[in-house]
């Protein structure tokens, strides 16, 4: 049990706007173990971005519980949740939240800010980080001076240069299996073929799982 | 190492927005420079006192002839003569150096120059008491007070006020006192002002002379002047002196005298009070202006975390915990005003010496006062930037990262 490193229960999200509430997510039970590859898959509007934000420890459920390792997280304190998302969880964005007057490098050593590195040590792994996503050449570029892949690409390297043990990224454009190792990932898509480097796939309807299958014949990319 | 980083942060916004970051600080800026102002007059009052006090003698009484109430009727303004002069000197036992004094302004002329100036008639003793030194001649004694000689000794500006002559080459020579001639037997070193006292524009003539030759008979003197041997005796002085002149004006004990003794001190405090209206008013002009400053810092504080939300949204995803972001805010709001105590400063001293150069006032910039605003404007920006950097950690992550 101890390999379990998401598990939901009865996670639900509503919205309350005036009179009408928005359930956006209405009882998800999920369980990850580590290791493993995950698509989300769903209609727009069935509560994916819902779901992957308590699943980053960013927004808060209105119902249900989630275990992030083992520890429930609606027992973290707000500097206890800053902790884990800045070490345990990577997040790249939809619209990648990058600081656009700061340099592709900046942007990548914030998370290390947080967490206490040193400058030096920072600057290191960094670039290490932009040099895996192939933009060794762009570091001191800020985000409105690059492409839209470049960009997530910066967004790649900024959520995996803490090293997290959980990636999550919601609507990547590439693949990201080319740059990860041993992480957890959870990546919503619509794309079938980003979906298909996934052994597993979770489907979303309407804020519950409406499918949840493992395909045992993946494919591997062609190099 | 973290600070480092926050403190760069919150530079770089600063910077971002130059002209805005100055225009918000202007409130911090015109406070600032008006303590640095205030503070300047202050101490540049203080050290005039004392110089004056210094000049106008540590060891000096004055004695001037004061309204005198009988059953709440005043008597109107009573006499002082040289005889009490005389009684101070010969009843003291040698412990006071005594000097009666007679003034008037008077037209003195010396060939076709004519300047008007202070005459005043006295003793000997008088250039005693203020320590006046000769650069050439001599000074008078008794025996030409006691003589109604016609000699003057002229003070350091005179000689230039007379055509610019040479002060050596004057004496000996005669010039006219409202008609009278005297003869010049001494010009006096320069001594530079005390308050209202300038010594180097007067005229020293013998007393009797004044009174009888000059002045047209006038019994009444206008002051008493009389020093001790240091300043710690003046306090006996004091009581000498009053039972002296009450024993002469016949006045008994616990009835008010018709006269007031005081020290150099004393006679400056009304005269220093200008400049403390001006320094009150300095001090609210200060005190309104950090509170202004400190809200137009609390305002641009509030625009600059609302502009930010999501740069808010994406550091605390990344991880940055409440107090981080607090810091990064109160940092920035911290150097803003530091930076606006800075400018201030620098008006500040600029203002201190313009006062100087158009009202003549003495102004003292001390660097405790530098010390003190930058610590003051440091206090307003950590005070009123404490809100809007409460508000910046407080944003929830998911709902700044959903700002538009
Ligand atoms: N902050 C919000 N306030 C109100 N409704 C929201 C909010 N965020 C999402 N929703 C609603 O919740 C539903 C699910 O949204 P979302 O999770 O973004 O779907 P998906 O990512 O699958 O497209 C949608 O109907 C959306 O309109
Ligand atoms: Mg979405």
């Amino acid at each position: 049990m101890n390999d379990v490193i998401i598990r939901t229960e009865g996670l639900k999200k509503h919205y309350v706007l005036g009179a009408e509430t928005v359930r956006a997510v209405r009882g998800v039970d999920l369980v990850i173990r580590r290791g493993e590859f995950v698509a989300i898959m769903g209609p727009s509007g069935s509560g994916k971005s819902t779901f992957m934000n308590m699943v980053g420890c960013l927004d808060t459920p209105t119902e249900g519980r989630y275990w992030l390792n083992g520890q429930l997280v609606s027992e973290l304190s707000d500097d206890q949740l800053a902790r884990v998302r800045n070490k345990e969880i990577g997040f790249v964005f939809q619209t990648f939240n990058l600081l656009p007057r700061a340099t592709a490098l900046h942007n990548v050593e914030l998370p290390l800010i947080y967490a206490g590195v040193g400058a030096r040590e920072r600057r290191r792994r960094a670039h290490e980080k932009l040099d895996l996503v192939g933009l060794g050449d762009r570091v001191d570029h800020r985000p409105p001076e690059m492409s839209g892949g470049q960009r997530q690409r910066v967004a790649i390297a900024r959520a995996l240069v803490n090293d997290p043990a959980l990636l999550l990224a919601d609507e990547p454009t590439g693949n990201l299996d080319s740059v990860t190792s041993e992480q957890t990932i959870v990546l919503v898509t619509h794309e079938h073929d980003i979906a298909a480097h996934a052994r597993r796939q979770v489907h979303l309807k309407d804020g519950i799982i409406e499918q949840d299958f493992t395909n045992n014949k993946v494919e591997t990319p062609v190099p | 190492m973290l600070v480092y980083e926050i403190m760069m942060v919150a530079m770089a916004a600063i910077r971002a927005n130059v002209l805005r970051s100055v225009l918000t600080t202007l409130g911090i800026i015109i406070g600032v420079a008006a303590v640095i102002a205030m503070v300047a007059l202050g101490e540049g009052a203080q050290v005039r006192v004392e110089q004056q006090i210094q000049r106008m003698g540590t060891n000096v009484l004055t004695i001037r002839p004061g309204q005198q109430y009988f059953g709440g009727i005043g008597r109107g303004d009573t006499q002082m003569s040289v005889d009490d002069a005389v009684a101070l000197r010969d009843d003291s036992n040698g412990t006071l150096e005594v000097a009666p004094e007679i003034t008037s302004r008077i037209q003195i002329t010396y060939a076709r120059w004519n300047t008007n100036t202070q005459v005043f008639g006295t003793w000997p003793e008088y250039f005693e008491i203020y320590d006046h030194k000769l650069q050439a001649g001599r000074f008078f004694n008794q025996g030409e007070v006691q003589g109604r000689r016609r000699v003057a000794i002229l003070g350091y500006n005179i000689p230039e006020n007379l055509g610019g002559q040479d002060p050596a080459a004057l004496v000996g020579q005669t010039i006219q006192l409202r008609g009278v001639p005297f003869q010049v037997i001494g010009v006096l070193e320069e001594k530079g002002d005390a308050a209202w006292i300038r010594p180097d524009d007067q005229v020293f003539i013998p007393i009797s002379t004044a009174q009888y030759r000059v002045f047209g008979g006038r019994d009444r003197i206008n002051a008493i002047y009389a020093s001790t041997a240091t300043p710690e005796l003046l306090n006996q002085a004091y009581g000498e002196i009053d039972r002296i002149l009450r024993r002469q004006h016949r006045i008994r004990p616990g009835e008010e005298a018709d006269f007031n003794i005081r020290n150099s001190a004393d006679l400056l405090e009304t005269f220093n009070e200008t400049n403390q209206t001006f320094t009150l008013l300095l001090a609210g002009i200060a005190g309104i202006s950090l509170l202004v400053g400190g809200i137009g810092i609390m305002n641009i504080m509030l625009v600059s975390v609302t502009e930010r939300t999501r740069e808010i949204g994406v550091r605390k995803a990344l991880g940055a915990t409440r107090r981080a972001i607090m810091f990064q805010f109160l940092i920035e709001s911290l150097s803003l005003c530091v930076l606006g105590g800075l400018l201030g400063v620098g008006a500040g001293i600029g203002g201190a010496s313009l006062l100087t150069r158009l009202q003549q006032w003495d102004t003292v910039v001390a660097p405790e006062s530098i010390v003190m605003a930058l610590g003051f404007s440091a206090a307003v920006g950590l005070f009123f930037g404490l809100w809007p950097a409460q508000r910046a950690a407080r944003l929830d992550p998911i709902v700044a990262l959903r700002y538009e």
